[in-house]
């Protein structure tokens, strides 16, 4: 028995595929007689569809096969359903438009489809694709949010007047009103949180499939949760019973949220693979993500903070417009409203809160969770509005929130949400350390010696995570339960292979769970392997997604090793002639206590399968496990962010020069990959907020940041080399202890950048991104103003 | 309109039929079958398809398969040794946990291979900058440039 | 991509005779081939000048660097010559675009192209080389027609290009923050010989074309150094505008890398 490992920097078994070119990604996946799939897209943001000629596309060389959504709804193919059901302030659910796989009669954004075309190769689809003729009468858009319930907005569909899905709240209104009426002090901003294309660098593909012999279906696509995908297809799209239908998702590029949907391609491969008699893959290229992945963000918000004369939050006012896209994706509605509302308190003894979401369909791509989902959204609103509340206080603003933390938890937040454990101070006092918050006055001092302008900022951020407890997000909304499944299953000679319902797409499962199992069997990590992302091999699963992996799909883990090892526990008591009570187990060896009588859990897996020697009156051979876990709560990773930039007033240009990252994500099973993961989060942050923005034309509607030439991905030379640490308050509702960390970097990063930005130009705000032409133009405002 | 094209991969000779308009990355996952190398983007950013040609990393979605006649390219598939073991770049993003989904790091790895042979002992600046034609969604390039000085120091080394 | 028929001449002549039609001439490929794949451009024919001997490679005699149309921007970046003869110039190469993209692209193929905010055209301006074809010589002036145009007519084929050592000589740019195409490119050289054109200063990305900046070449033949810019306005009339740059911001960007080029070149 070795060291432990739980809490061991241990490398990816995972690693060895990707690095020598084996790992097995959708597109890499080559059927026989497969055929390929291109999709005719609106070049419209809002047009109706007069005709759709395919004469010369049907002639060109190679065409198997077009359809149009006419025959989509010959066959009787649904729309692709929301997830998620909100109520309105005035009691009604929200408005769900039909969202049609491929369009019936209207178009509602650039890139939505029209038709799929197949052919025997992708260039041959491509040529053909060119010759479909749609005969379009194009209508006026609206692509901004704020823009949508305008006086004679284009309308986008009949059932959402005003474009309008639905007007939500939360917290009491009127006690907010009074908390604002006593106010010594109230801190108001106004802002855009910026829309972002999500870009795993690996485009979806899928591959649909049939076959005949019986009657079943396989779709092989770049998802974070197959079984998802199949119960959405299946039950509410195609019709079919989930039995005759296998999702495979194995290999999967990178998903940041974009990969959870059900797309309009994963339906429309899958359907005409049957009608063919033929496999039939489609893989994105870049151009096409940017116009069919879900985008992310997109809200404009007005916000205030009431404070008394000593800086302590006596309440908080949100007014926020979402901006939702053409049609609801999968759990779009959840997105502006349960995940980012109920976060508004952040860190804070905030007594009263109320918060009033608008969520507006425009002539956009979809918007749906992307990393952080919502998350980023709230603590940009607090941090943004704490940092500038301090400075117009004259307080510190580490000093604001160290005066309003909450220390004692459990802790009811006025939104909903109540938080089990944290440390806040902590964190804070940490990050301070490792950020030499101290020695930043002589940094100052040296960049304004060489003409450079420098700014510090903070985000104490705290994010929801360990989605969710099925029962609340039921009773907010959810039409899914949000448990995870697991399985174990011990091999006759001791080695054990362990099935999971999470997906991992780049977080390392495949290390993580064999280290909490491997630790708790006693075995070396070479002897476990985890299987996940195919529903024909895995039992259930609800996928990846709002960092639960290891909350929610870990515990269900540990809940079926639970029961392996009470049963192994009799079978070793049988074989010791023991009373079970009198046995003990400890990382792989089972004892009778007082003795020196022992069974190796190889030994007693052995005997499971060879029951020569068997309790068979009470027990059955095999061991073979699986445990659905349900969480309790939600868990509460949080932290306190850094950011240090340098400013060139003479370009705008921006240098992040510091960055500092301090994250409580309660127990951590394999420091190395958390780690990874707080880099690759801050990275999108600092991209949010440094870099990327997604930009429609507000009159064609069209995509202006439609590739990588225009959308500024962050690269290597854009960010710094980052601190990051982290200090622990266990998770007190599961039993690893843990709480999730996949999305923390994403969530705090904007806020801290933004702070720094503004303390560097000496403003009140400066929108996202910070380009260089932005800042450059924030400077030469202030100093006309 | 098919045409031959002969080369020689990972030191081994190929060719295949394939129409004009193939591009080298089309030529190596569809018609040689080595997926190693991938496809991320349409503007010659991503990097994903980065491979070796006669010694130089370049970017295989944006050559023409034609453009490769005679030449000498080596896939993610040649780098480790035939026994298996890993190329002391791959080793070193292994040990750094310089990847996460894995996608891009194909194309990271040739790149840094190339990089590398230049630059014995490469600063963190140098790396950054080498990295100008290679995006990660995942990783925040933090480990991926720790590796990367690592790999370059271990093959310096003769490791 | 649309489909074309694809050839290998292994003479510039044979080259030529090719090029005609809507037939396209493939250097580096490292536009071309983007813009084919983005469907953006459907020749004929491509005719691959990769075959063609003795077109790649750099000769200094200490007095002209010539390059070959179609030399890379890494073999420039990394000449030796280039770096002792104009380190400008390949300072300039080894910002173009990536380490992978400058293995294959070249300087034959950057020109033909004139992408409006391509780096190439500033030095080629900047330091009033001679582009050399297969038909004639051409001044900078001659060769640059504004947006993706140049003066090379059918079966006209770039073969090298003859860049005249600078006394001094430096070229800035402020990228795109996406693309990493110049946003405002400025390349500064002074030629110490007093008179006209003893300085240069060429504007590559602010406009639809590469452009001298009069004002600032007045200036700094009078005086080489970074002030005699500092205080000189580019009017933004007829500069671009997109997403990325006003311009006006590209007009400011004028005077501040013009600025700091002349510091890089006198250091």
């Amino acid at each position: 028995m070795g060291a432990p490992l739980i809490g061991a920097r241990v490398e990816r078994k995972e690693d060895y595929r990707f690095l020598t070119g084996a790992g097995q990604y959708t597109d890499d996946v080559e059927l026989p007689r497969q055929s390929h799939a291109a999709f005719v897209r609106s070049p419209h943001a809002h047009a109706i569809i007069k005709k759709i000629s395919l004469g010369k596309a049907k002639a060109a060389a190679g065409v198997l096969a077009i359809y149009t959504g006419e025959d989509f709804a010959a066959a009787k193919l649904g729309g692709l359903p929301c997830g998620w059901l909100i109520t309105d302030v005035n009691g009604q659910p929200m408005k769900e438009p039909p969202h049609p796989c491929l369009a019936q009669g209207k178009v509602r954004y650039v890139g939505d489809h029209v038709a799929i075309v197949i052919a025997e190769t992708v260039e041959q689809a491509r040529d053909a694709a060119e010759l479909v003729e749609v005969d379009y009468q194009v209508l006026p858009a609206v692509v901004d949010g704020a823009k949508a319930r305008a006086k004679g907005a284009p309308q986008l569909h009949e059932i959402a007047p005003d474009n309008t899905c639905y007007v939500w709240a939360i917290g009491d209104k009127a006690v907010t009103d009074a908390a604002f009426a006593k106010a010594a002090h109230v801190t108001k901003l106004e802002f855009i949180n910026n829309r972002l294309v999500p870009n795993a660098i690996e485009p979806r593909s899928a591959i649909g499939s049939y076959s005949r012999a019986d009657d079943s279906y396989t779709l092989y696509v770049a998802s974070q949760n197959p079984h998802v995908e199949r119960l959405l297809m299946t039950a509410f799209v195609m019709g079919l019973p989930e039995h005759k239908v296998r999702v495979v998702a194995g290999d999967v590029g990178g998903g940041f949220g974009s990969k959870i949907y059900l797309y309009a391609e994963d339906v429309a491969v899958t359907w005409a693979a049957k009608q063919l008699n033929r496999p039939v893959k489609w893989t994105s290229d870049r151009s096409e993500a940017f116009l069919s992945d879900a985008h992310g963000r997109d809200h404009h918000t007005v916000a205030e903070m009431a404070m008394d004369k000593d800086g302590r939050f006596l309440g908080m006012r949100v007014r926020t417009t979402a901006n939702i896209g053409a049609y609801l994706s999968t759990f779009a509605s959840c997105v502006p409203t349960i995940l980012y509302a109920t976060l508004l308190a952040g860190q804070y003894k905030t007594p009263v809160i109320h918060c009033e979401v608008t969520a507006v369909f425009t002539n956009t791509t979809p918007v749906d969770a992307y990393r952080g989902a919502g998350r980023p959204e709230a603590t940009y609103v607090v941090e943004r509005l704490v940092e500038t509340a301090a400075r117009e206080m004259k307080l510190d603003p580490a000093e604001i929130r160290r005066r309003n933390f909450i220390t004692e938890f459990p802790y009811q937040t006025p939104v909903a949400l109540q938080y089990d454990i944290g440390n806040y101070n902590a964190t804070m006092d940490a990050a301070q350390k490792l950020a030499d918050v101290s020695g930043f006055s002589n940094r100052k001092e040296q960049s304004i010696k060489n003409g450079k302008l420098r700014g510090l900022g903070y985000a104490a951020y705290i994010e929801a995570c360990g989605i969710a407890p099925s029962a609340i997000a039921g009773s907010l909304g959810a039409r899914a339960g949000l448990f995870e499944a697991g399985e174990v299953r011990v091999h006759p000679t001791g080695s054990v292979t362990v099935f999971t319902g999470s997906h991992s797409h780049g977080q390392g499962h495949e290390t993580t769970f064999a280290q909490v199992v491997a630790d708790r069997l006693g075995m070396p990590i070479e002897n476990v392997d985890i299987v996940h992302g195919d529903t024909s091999k895995v039992l259930f699963g609800m996928g990846t997604y709002g960092s639960r992996s290891i909350a929610v799909g870990g515990t269900a883990i540990v809940k079926a090793l639970d029961k392996i090892v009470a049963k192994g526990k009799k079978i070793a008591a049988h074989l010791m002639e023991a009373a079970e009570s009198d046995v003990e187990f400890d990382r792989g060896v089972y004892k009778v206590a007082g003795t020196d009588k022992q069974k190796m859990f190889g030994e007693v897996a052995f005997a499971a399968y060879v029951p020569h020697n068997y309790p068979h009156d009470k027990l059955e051979p095999g061991l073979n496990e699986n445990a659905f876990y349900d969480p309790s709560n939600f868990t509460f990773p949080a932290g306190t962010y850094v950011c240090e930039v340098e400013v060139d007033p003479e370009t705008g240009s921006v240098k992040v020069d510091r960055f500092t990252a301090v994250d409580d994500f309660g127990k951590i099973i394999n420091p190395m990959i958390v780690e990874g993961q707080v880099h690759g989060g801050l990275t999108q942050g600092i991209g949010q907020a440094l870099l990327e923005g997604c930009r429609y034309d507000d009159a064609t509607g069209q995509l202006l940041t439609g590739s990588f030439m225009d959308y500024c991905m962050p690269r290597a030379s854009d960010i710094p080399s980052y601190q990051v640490d982290t200090r622990e308050t266990p998770c007190t509702h599961n039993p690893l202890g843990v709480k999730g960390c996949g999305e923390a970097g994403a969530i705090g990063a904007p806020a801290a950048f933004i702070n720094a930005m503004t303390d560097a130009l000496g403003v009140k705000d400066m929108p996202m991104p910070a380009t260089p032409q932005a800042v450059w133009q924030v400077l030469k405002n202030k100093k006309a103003a | 309109m098919a045409i031959k094209v002969s080369l020689k991969i990972n030191g081994k000779p190929a060719s295949a039929e394939v129409e004009e308009r193939t591009l080298l990355v089309t030529l190596i996952r569809e018609h040689l079958r080595l997926t190693g190398t991938h496809v991320g983007c349409d503007t010659a950013q991503c990097g994903a398809c980065t491979v070796s040609m006669n010694g130089k990393a370049v970017k295989s979605c944006s050559i023409l398969a034609m453009q490769a006649e005679g030449a000498e390219v080596m896939t993610i598939e040649g780098v480790a040794k035939p026994d298996g073991t890993l190329h002391p770049m791959q080793a070193a993003f292994k040990e750094h946990h310089g990847l996460q989904c894995g996608f891009c790091t194909p194309g990271m790895v040739m790149n840094a291979i190339d990089f590398a042979k230049n630059h014995p002992s490469p600063t963190e600046q140098e790396i950054r900058e080498a990295l100008e034609g290679n995006l990660c969604r995942c990783t925040g390039y933090h480990n991926i440039v720790k590796a990367i000085g690592a790999g370059a120091r271990a093959m310096a080394a003769g490791k | 991509m649309h489909a074309f028929k694809y050839h290998r001449p292994s003479s510039v002549n044979d080259a030529a005779a090719l090029a005609k039609g809507e037939a396209k001439l493939l250097a580096g490929g490292q536009t071309l081939v983007q813009t084919m794949k983005l469907r953006l451009a459907s020749p004929s024919d491509i005719v691959d000048l990769g075959s063609i001997k003795d077109l790649a490679g750099i000769k200094s005699d200490g007095k002209t660097v010539t390059i070959g149309a179609m030399t890379r921007h890494a073999d420039v970046a990394h000449s030796a010559d280039v770096k002792k003869a104009i380190p400008a110039l390949a300072a300039l190469a080894g910002m173009i675009g990536d380490r992978q993209v400058r293995a294959m692209g070249t300087i034959g193929g950057s020109l033909a192209n004139n992408d409006p905010a391509a780096d190439y055209p500033a030095a080629v301006l900047g330091l009033g080389a001679t582009v050399v074809t297969n038909k004639r010589k051409l001044s900078p002036d001659e060769f640059f027609k504004g947006l993706f145009t140049t003066a090379l007519g059918a079966g006209e084929i770039i073969t090298a290009v003859s860049f005249p050592v600078p006394k001094r000589a430096a070229y800035t740019k402020f990228k795109n923050p996406a693309s990493r195409f110049a946003i405002v490119g400025v390349f500064v050289a002074d030629f110490g010989t007093g008179g006209k054109d003893s300085a240069r200063v060429a504007v590559t990305g602010a406009g639809p074309g590469v452009f001298r900046q009069a004002d600032m070449e007045k200036a700094l033949a009078a005086k080489f150094a970074p002030e005699s810019v500092a205080g000189i306005k580019q009017k933004a009339d007829g500069l671009n505008t997109d997403l990325h740059a006003s311009a006006e911001y590209r007009a400011h960007l004028v005077t501040v890398m013009a600025k700091r080029a002349v510091a890089a070149a006198i250091k």
